[in-house]
């Protein structure tokens, strides 16, 4: 794949759809930003027009942008308190259901991701759908569009709680019967709820609240040399012969 | 007149044919299915948000168990992720290296799927036959990783450790012991290469052999040739890939359309179905059996004139040697840090693909420079294909639904994730 091809497939997305798309593209990798309004004509153009024939949807998945960026090692500013640092947090695994974050509101929580496929052409592209509304995020349905879209549909929702509309058999798909909950949600504990055994007393498998404590091994961090320049500096700098 | 009803039945979650926890609900009229509606999830583990909850390199382990019958290919997605926001590139050697193992993976898989095909449509030999090959090829998984399954071989940055130089022998024991112990040594002797090559030159034979008792078989053609059919259209529109693609006539093959590791230098073909029937698919994966053994051969030719590193040299990713620890203070800070807290990887987000033996497995990773990484989502081939379950099987006999299962080439491990 040239880059020549990959800058057109920007440019010729831009000329054809103009504002309806936020086009970027980073390592050769195009991802166009849309509103859930526009998705389902996008998506018919980009599937039947021969100048883009994304003929396969390969993936589409949710994400969940509560707590993006955020770090539990604070190595800016140090001070007498710094030894609670990285013991406490509202990253993944550092709470149960009681305690689990609210009120950070992430404008625009939610979000579809798509990838898409052209066979005929050889390339890729990403759409991101944001919700606008954190409480009951929806986004149109593209079964008519890719009809295997339908499962990763399912699994957005069982996972995330976005809600396709136009979907012919929105279940869940990979959670238990029954399951309370979208469980991939940030602020959805990582013990869980409830744990599953054996009672030989009622002769049943029973539900019962989690009975282990969350906790967290290794603290999420943040840091500027995350783009390995230090590395670069070292190399650079011969230290080892020094 | 009497009332006939359709007849509703459960097949599942513990079946032998079900190749792990597939539920279907089938909706039956008579033999022929009415409706077909998979119950998945029995197996989720939930792999990407755990994988949220860790440093990068700890979740290595998570993508072997997976798709478990393509163990390294799906490492091989998740590293090259990794990698690509990093910025880094493994080493040549390390790319030969990966190269081989995906190829050795997908005769692995495709052994595997051999084998239990042929059980659950009646042929129990060639199971027997097919395992003889895997336990081969697993003794190369665990030469380099120690492990016969579960390897965490795939590193960002390269693979844990060079080939090793002696390939283990069986020792001696009451069940292998003279003339029959120096026959299993015989490959043996020299160094996990040699063993490889021993094996590559062999293994066609050993095709021949599953050929002999599949390919003009009348029961197996019976049970397979015009079931399942699925239009090349149709498979576009399912998001199918790998074989279940290439078996309707598109000649779609991500090592050959856009190349990873080393397969751009690779000297080998893509076969292709015609008909898009259970027969097609498993001509395919016969003859990508003997593809995927022509690029070991060519693998193990580079491997053997080229040594060098195997892993970056980079230490803020990959650990120093522990001789280098001993004696090198900032050896030893980069060590701890690494086992500790991980690397941070740039803000960003990357989707990257590989052509697993099922077809195409992809990573989409998020970074917002975190140890940990953001989102995870693994694109699992199986899954985008049992979707297509319903629309397939409606109209076939209740028997097919085994031969398609069995086409699908399913593992759970992947579906439910």
């Amino acid at each position: 794949m040239t880059d020549t091809q990959k800058t057109s497939l920007a440019g010729q997305l831009a000329a054809r759809f103009g504002d309806m798309l936020t086009i970027s593209t980073v390592r050769n990798e195009t991802t166009a930003e849309l509103a859930a309004a526009d998705l389902i004509a996008v998506a018919t153009a980009l599937r039947d027009e021969p100048a883009f024939r994304f003929s396969e949807l390969i993936d589409l998945c949710g994400i969940d942008y509560l707590g993006y960026g955020q770090t539990e090692w604070d190595t800016e500013t140090i001070s007498g308190t710094g030894f609670s640092r990285g013991v406490e947090g509202e990253a993944m695994g550092r709470f149960d259901w009681a305690g689990r974050p609210r009120g950070a509101n992430e404008p625009r929580r939610f979000a579809a991701v798509i990838q898409l496929l052209s066979i005929e052409h050889n390339r890729r592209l990403r759409l991101r759908v944001f919700c606008a509304d954190d409480s009951m995020p929806v986004v149109p349905s593209l079964t008519l569009v890719w009809p295997g879209v339908n499962w990763f549909e399912r699994e957005a929702f069982d996972l995330y709680g976005i809600i396709f509309d136009g979907h012919p058999d929105l279940r869940r798909i990979l959670t238990d019967y029954g399951f309370v909950g979208h469980p991939f949600r940030k602020d959805f504990p990582l013990i869980g709820n409830v744990e599953v055994r054996y009672d030989p007393e009622q002769k049943r498998v029973i539900y019962e609240p989690v009975s282990i404590e969350p906790r967290v091994l290794v603290p999420r961090t943040i840091r500027d040399d995350a783009d390995l320049m230090q590395a670069k500096a070292e190399a650079a700098d011969h230290w080892r012969e020094n | 007149m009497q009332e006939i009803r359709n007849y509703t039945m459960n097949f599942g979650p513990q079946h032998p044919a079900a190749h792990g926890v597939l539920r279907l609900i089938m909706e039956m009229d008579g033999e022929t299915i009415v409706r077909a509606d998979p119950h998945i999830g029995l197996l989720h583990r939930g792999t990407e948000k755990l994988a949220e909850s860790k440093p990068f390199n700890q979740s290595i382990g998570y993508m072997d168990r997976l798709d478990y019958v393509s163990m390294m290919c799906n490492e091989h997605a998740y590293v090259k992720a990794i990698e690509t926001l990093l910025g880094i590139e493994a080493p040549e050697r390390a790319q030969y290296i990966r190269t081989m193992f995906d190829e050795i993976t997908r005769i692995l898989n495709h052994l595997m799927w051999i084998g239990s095909n042929a059980l659950d449509l009646g042929a129990m030999a060639v199971f027997l036959y097919a395992f003889r090959e895997r336990e081969e090829l697993m003794d190369v998984y665990e030469a380099v990783s120690g492990a016969r399954m579960h390897a965490t071989y795939y590193r960002p940055g390269g693979v844990y450790r060079d080939l090793p130089a002696q390939m283990s022998q069986y020792r001696e024991s009451p069940w292998h012991k003279g003339k029959d112990l120096k026959r299993i040594n015989s490959w043996r002797e020299g160094s996990m290469l040699d063993y490889l090559e021993a094996f590559a030159a062999d293994f066609p034979s050993k095709v021949d052999e599953y050929e002999d008792l599949l390919t003009t078989n009348r029961i197996w053609k019976q049970r397979t040739v015009g079931i399942g059919v699925i239009s090349p259209e149709m498979a576009q529109q399912w998001g199918m890939t790998g074989v279940m693609l290439r078996g309707s006539g598109i000649a779609w093959d991500l090592r050959k359309k856009q190349p990873y590791a080393k397969y751009a230098e690779m000297d080998f073909d893509i076969p292709v179905g015609v008909g898009g029937d259970c027969y097609d698919r498993y001509l395919v994966r016969v003859e990508e059996m003997r593809q995927s053994n022509r690029i070991i051969q060519q693998c193990v030719k580079w491997l053997k004139a080229n040594p060098g590193p195997v892993m970056v040299q980079n230490f803020k990713v990959a650990p120093p040697s522990r001789v280098e620890m001993k004696e090198d203070m900032e050896a030893m800070i980069h060590h701890f840090k690494l086992f500790t807290e991980g690397y941070c990887v740039p803000a960003g987000e990357t989707y990257c693909a590989v052509e697993a033996p099922k077809g195409e497995f992809g990573c989409y990773l998020v970074s917002d420079g975190a140890n940990k990484p953001f989102r995870v989502h693994l694109r699992a081939p199986g899954f985008a294909h049992l979707s297509s379950m319903d629309t397939i099987v409606r109209g076939h006999m209740l028997a097919d639904v085994v031969a398609m299962i069995g086409t699908y080439d399913l593992v759970f491990g992947e579906v439910d994730r």
